[in-house]
C-alpha cells in the first residue's frame, strides 16, 4: 500500500465514524469495505482479473455464510439489505466502464456489464440454494473448508497457479506463453480464507450461533485489516461492531500515535532497510561475507518493521472505527527463546493455528496414548510450523522454513525440559549470570530466526543453499 | 468512564446491548485535559516542524552537513564518485551535493600517507568507467600496475571523473579535489566537453551555481554567472519540504553503501548494450550546428585547460586527448563517430596539440590508441580490453610524468 492509500484509509475510517452513527455504521462499513477491496486490488496481467478477484472474494464470503448461517435465526430484512448493498456497489463499480476507458475504482476498466450481472445472478442463485437446501452439518461445512483449502493450495502452489493462469489466459484470449504463477495476485485471499475457515470450524464446534450476512461480510472484509491482518475472532469483532469503543480525545490520540508509529516503521524503517536487504536478486553478487550478514539482518528487521507497521496502521484505523483489533507483534526479536518468539510474532496467525490445529491435534494424540510425550510435542510442533510455512506458499523453501522452526521449537522444548532446571539452579542467586543468559538467548534466537529467513526470502532451494554457503 | 448497558427493543432486534454513558465531573475534566493535550500536540508539532523547516533554509545548500557520512567509517569509500540512473540495480545514485559526493569517496578516508604518490583523475564517463568494473578503469589499472615514483613513493590513483561532458564540471571537481593533495593530475578529455553551450546544463554544474560563481571570481572563468541555466534555489526550495528529495538522496547514498561494500558493484552491467553508431548518413557533417570546416575555437572552452594549470599551481596537470572510436563503417570518411565529423575533430586536435606545446600543462594525444572494435555503447566508452590498450599507450607518458 502507498502512503496516500494508507492516509485515505485512515481518513476514510474517521469519516465513516462521523458520518454513519449508530446502526448505520455497519452498512457504511460494509459499503466502504466493498469499495476498498476493488480499489486496493492491484492490476493483474490477466484481463479483468482485478475486477473478478474482488468479486470472487464477495462470492466466497456469501457462499461461506450460506453454509454457516443458522437458518432458524435469519433476519430477512437485514440480509436483504446486505445483499442489496453488495449488488448495488458491485454494479456501481462495474458501471464505471461507461464513464472511463481506464478504471476509476479498479485499476483497469471493468468487464462488460452483462457479464457482471450474470456472475452476480449465478452467485446469488448458488447462495440461495445453499441457504434453502443445504443444512449446516459438519459434512457440509467440512466440504466448504475443503473447498477453501483447495482454492488456497491452487493459488499458493506455483505449478497449479501457473496452470490456472494458463487456463484463464485462454478464456480471455491472451498470450498463454506469458502465464506465470504471479498472475494470480488475489489480494487478501489468505486472510479471507482463514477468517472464513475460523467461522466454519466454530460453527461445527457450536461456538458460532446466529450470524447475519451483513456483519459476516463486514468481519471478513473489514478494510483496515483486509490485506495484512491482524486476524480477529468473529466473536470479538461482533462485540466491537455492536458496541463500538467511544471515539474521544484519548482514542484519537492513541490512534494518531499508533498511525505515526506504523508509518514510521513502514515507510522510514522498512522501506529504507528494503534497499539493502538480502534478496534473490543480490545474493549472487555478494562477495564479502561480513556484509552479507548485514544484509541478512537488514532483511530480518525489514520484514518485522514492514509487517508490524501495517499492523499498527490497521489497529490505528480500527480504533477510529471503534474496534480494538488484536495485536500481532510484541517485540518478538527481544525474546530469549524461540517459543517466546513465536508467542509474539504474527500472534493472530499463530493463535489461529494453535486454536484450530495445534491444540486439537495435541488432544487427539494424547487421547490416543500411543506416542511418548516428546514425540507428541515433536509431531504437533513440527506439523503446525509446516502448515504455517505452507500458508505463505506451497514451495519447498517455505516448507523448509516451517521445518526449521518446527525443529527449533522442539529443540527448545527439550532444552527447557532437560537443561533449563539445572541452569536455573546455577543462576538462582546470581542475577548477573541470569541476565547474561537472557542476553545470549536473545542473540541466539535472533540469529536462528534470521538464518531461517534465508529459506523464506530466497525463491529457490539453490539460492538459499548459495546464501548459506556464502554466510559460513 | 462508567458504562451502563440497556437492552433495546428497537434496532438491533436480538438481545444485543447498546451503551449509554454518563460522565462524572472528574471524567469531564479528564476529557477536557485530553482535548487540551491533543490541541497542544498539534500546535507544538506544527510549530516544531516550521522551526525545523525554516532553520534548514538558513543553512546554505552546499554546507558541511553533506559531509556527515558513514563512508570511510563504517562503509568502505567508493572508488568512483556517486552516479547512477537506476539505484536499485546500480547500488549507486546521482546527487549534486559535492560535499556528500566527496565524503563517500575513498579519497576522503583520512589524510594522505607520506609514502603515497597521489594521482588524481578527472574527466568524463570514459574515465569514470561506464560499463567497466572499478579495476578495469584507467585509475584501477594504474593502481594494479604497482608503480612507484622516483622518490620511492607508491603511486596510487583516485578516480574523480564524473559521467557528463563539461570542462567546467571537471574544473569544479578539480577545485574541490585539490584539498586532497594530489601529486599529479590526469585529465583525459574529448572535444564534446568543450563547447561553451554544454558547460552549464550538465546537472552537477547547473545545481552548484555557488561553486561556479567562486571559480568565475577566482579564475575569470568565461561563464555567465547570471545564466538562467543555473538551478538557483528559492527560499522555499531550501526549507525541509523543498529539500526533501535531496535529503532522501543523501540517506539513500548511505544505505546503498552497504550493497556497494557487499558486492563491489556501483553501476549496472547489462548483458547486452546497443553498440556505438558506426554507419552514418552521407551528408551528416553536423557538429553542434556549426558550418562545416569552421570550428569556432572562440566558442570552445580551451581556456579551461590553462585555468586548471593555474588552479593546480605546482602540481603537474597532464591533459590527455582520450581515445575515440574511429569508425570504418558507412560514410566514415565523413565522420569518425556519432559525436564527431572528421572536419571538426581534426581541427580540434590540431588546435589542442598547438596549445599543448606552449602551455603549462603537459599533453598526450591518444585519440587513435584503441581500435574501433574495443568500444562499447558510445564513441568514448571502452570494454576491458580496450581500457587495457588505452592504459598501455598511456603508461610511458605516465611514468615520465611521475618522475618529472
Amino acid at each position: 500500500m502507498t502512503l496516500v492509500e494508507i492516509l485515505i484509509i485512515a481518513l476514510g475510517a474517521l469519516a465513516l465514524r462521523l458520518v454513519f452513527p449508530g446502526h448505520l455504521r455497519k452498512w457504511g462499513l460494509l459499503a466502504a469495505s466493498i469499495l476498498a477491496i476493488y480499489w486496493l486490488q492491484p492490476l493483474l496481467p490477466i484481463r479483468n482479473m482485478d475486477f473478478w478477484f474482488p468479486t470472487a472474494t464477495l462470492g466466497v464470503i456469501l457462499l461461506s455464510w450460506a453454509l454457516v448461517a443458522d437458518k432458524t435465526q435469519l433476519t430477512f430484512r437485514e440480509n436483504i439489505y446486505a445483499i442489496l448493498i453488495m449488488v448495488a456497489f458491485v454494479l456501481l463499480i462495474a458501471m464505471t466502464r461507461f464513464i472511463s476507458l481506464k478504471g476509476l475504482i479498479t485499476p483497469s476498466r471493468p468487464p462488460q456489464f452483462s457479464q457482471v450481472v450474470i456472475a452476480l445472478l449465478f452467485l446469488l442463485g448458488l447462495g440461495s440454494l445453499l441457504i434453502y437446501i443445504v443444512k449446516p452439518t459438519p459434512m457440509a461445512i467440512g466440504s466448504g473448508i475443503f473447498g477453501l483449502l483447495a482454492l488456497f493450495i491452487v493459488l499458493k502452489t506455483p505449478a497449479l497457479a501457473s496452470a490456472t493462469s494458463l487456463g484463464l489466459r485462454q478464456i480471455m484470449a491472451q498470450d498463454t506463453s506469458l502465464a506465470k504463477f504471479t498472475d494470480l495476485g488475489w489480494l487478501g485471499f489468505s486472510y479471507v480464507a482463514f477468517r472464513l475457515i475460523h467461522t466454519m470450524i466454530d460453527r461445527i464446534n457450536g461456538q458460532l450461533k446466529d450470524i447475519q450476512l451483513g456483519e459476516y461480510m463486514v468481519y471478513v472484509l473489514f478494510f483496515p485489516a483486509f490485506i495484512a491482518g491482524p486476524l480477529d475472532r468473529l466473536q470479538h469483532f461482533r462485540q466491537d461492531l455492536e458496541n463500538p469503543h467511544p471515539l474521544e480525545a484519548g482514542e484519537l490520540l492513541q490512534s494518531g500515535k499508533r498511525l505515526a508509529i506504523g508509518l514510521f516503521r513502514k515507510f522510514i524503517l522498512a522501506d529504507s532497510l528494503a534497499l539493502i536487504a538480502l534478496s534473490g536478486g543480490n545474493i549472487q553478487q555478494v562477495i564479502h561475507t561480513g556484509w552479507l550478514w548485514v544484509m541478512l539482518i537488514a532483511y530480518a528487521l525489514q520484514i518485522y518493521f514492514d509487517f508490524a507497521g501495517y499492523t499498527d496502521i490497521a489497529i490505528a484505523s480500527g480504533i477510529l472505527l471503534g474496534f480494538k483489533l488484536p495485536e500481532n507483534f510484541n517485540q518478538p526479536y527481544r525474546k530469549p527463546n524461540l517459543t517466546l518468539f513465536w508467542n509474539n510474532w504474527h500472534m493472530s496467525l499463530t493463535q489461529w493455528f494453535r486454536a484450530y490445529f495445534f491444540f486439537p491435534l495435541t488432544r487427539k494424540l494424547r487421547k490416543a496414548n500411543k506416542l511418548s510425550a516428546p514425540l507428541i510435542i515433536f509431531s504437533t510442533q513440527m506439523s503446525t510450523m509446516l502448515l504455517i510455512g505452507l500458508w505463505h506458499g506451497f514451495t519447498p523453501n517455505f516448507l523448509i522454513w516451517g521445518a526449521w522452526h518446527g525443529l527449533g521449537l522442539f529443540f527448545h522444548n527439550r532444552w527447557r525440559a532437560m537443561v533449563s532446571p539445572k541452569l536455573a539452579k546455577v543462576t538462582q542467586h546470581k542475577p548477573v549470570l541470569d541476565d547474561a543468559f537472557q542476553i545470549i538467548g536473545i542473540i541466539l534466537t535472533f540469529l536462528f530466526v534470521s538464518l531461517g529467513w534465508v529459506w523464506f526470502r530466497m525463491p529457490t532451494f539453490d539460492l538459499a543453499a548459495t546464501t548459506f554457503a556464502k554466510l559460513f | 468512564m462508567r458504562e451502563t448497558s440497556i437492552h433495546s427493543n428497537e434496532y438491533p432486534k436480538k438481545n444485543t446491548t447498546t451503551t449509554i454513558t454518563t460522565m462524572t465531573d472528574q471524567e469531564k475534566t479528564d476529557q477536557n485535559n485530553l482535548k487540551k493535550f491533543l490541541r497542544n500536540v498539534i500546535i507544538k508539532g506544527i510549530a516544531l516542524f516550521l522551526i525545523l523547516s525554516f532553520s534548514l533554509a538558513l543553512i546554505p545548500p552546499q554546507s558541511k552537513l553533506g559531509r556527515i557520512s558513514l563512508y570511510n567509517i563504517f562503509i568502505p569509500g567508493r572508488v568512483r564518485l556517486p552516479f547512477g540512473e537506476n539505484p536499485s540495480e546500480a547500488y549507486n545514485l546521482s546527487l549534486y551535493d559535492m560535499e556528500a559526493m566527496f565524503a563517500s569517496h575513498e579519497i576522503d578516508a583520512g589524510s594522505k600517507p607520506e609514502t603515497e604518490f597521489r594521482v588524481m583523475l578527472i574527466g568524463d564517463s570514459a574515465t569514470w568507467g561506464t560499463l567497466l568494473k572499478p579495476a578495469e578503469t584507467i585509475s584501477g589499472l594504474i593502481n594494479h600496475a604497482g608503480l612507484t615514483a622516483c622518490d620511492g613513493r607508491i603511486v596510487r590513483a583516485y578516480n574523480l571523473a564524473y559521467p557528463s561532458m563539461s570542462l567546467t564540471k571537471d574544473l569544479m571537481i578539480l577545485d574541490k579535489g585539490l584539498k586532497y593533495q594530489p601529486d599529479l593530475i590526469l585529465w583525459p578529455l574529448t572535444l564534446e566537453s568543450f563547447p561553451d553551450k554544454v558547460q552549464i546544463p550538465t546537472p552537477l554544474v547547473a545545481n552548484n551555481p555557488g561553486r561556479i560563481q567562486r571559480l568565475i571570481e577566482d579564475y575569470d572563468l568565461a561563464i555567465d554567472p547570471q545564466s538562467t541555466e543555473f538551478n538557483r534555489l528559492s527560499f522555499w526550495d531550501q526549507t525541509l519540504i523543498g529539500r526533501r528529495r535531496k535529503i532522501l538522496d543523501a540517506i539513500q547514498l548511505q544505505l546503498y553503501g552497504v550493497l556497494w561494500a557487499a558486492t563491489g558493484i556501483d553501476q549496472t552491467y547489462p548483458n547486452e548494450v546497443t553498440p556505438a553508431q558506426r554507419d552514418f548518413e552521407a551528408d551528416d557533417m553536423d557538429f553542434h550546428g556549426w558550418p562545416p570546416n569552421q570550428l569556432p575555437l572562440n566558442l570552445l572552452a580551451f581556456e579551461s585547460l590553462d585555468i586548471a594549470a593555474v588552479m593546480a599551481g605546482d602540481i603537474p596537470v597532464a591533459v590527455i586527448n582520450e581515445p575515440v572510436l574511429i569508425s570504418n563503417g558507412e560514410n566514415s570518411e565523413i565522420r569518425y563517430n556519432f559525436f564527431y565529423p572528421r572536419w571538426a575533430y581534426d581541427q580540434y586536435r590540431n588546435h589542442l596539440a598547438h596549445l599543448g606545446e606552449r602551455s603549462d600543462w603537459a599533453y598526450l594525444d591518444l585519440w587513435d590508441a584503441v581500435p574501433e572494435n574495443y568500444f562499447t555503447n558510445s564513441a568514448v566508452h571502452l570494454n576491458p580490453e580496450g581500457s587495457q590498450l588505452y592504459f598501455d599507450a598511456l603508461l610511458p607518458f605516465l611514468k615520465q610524468m611521475i618522475c618529472r
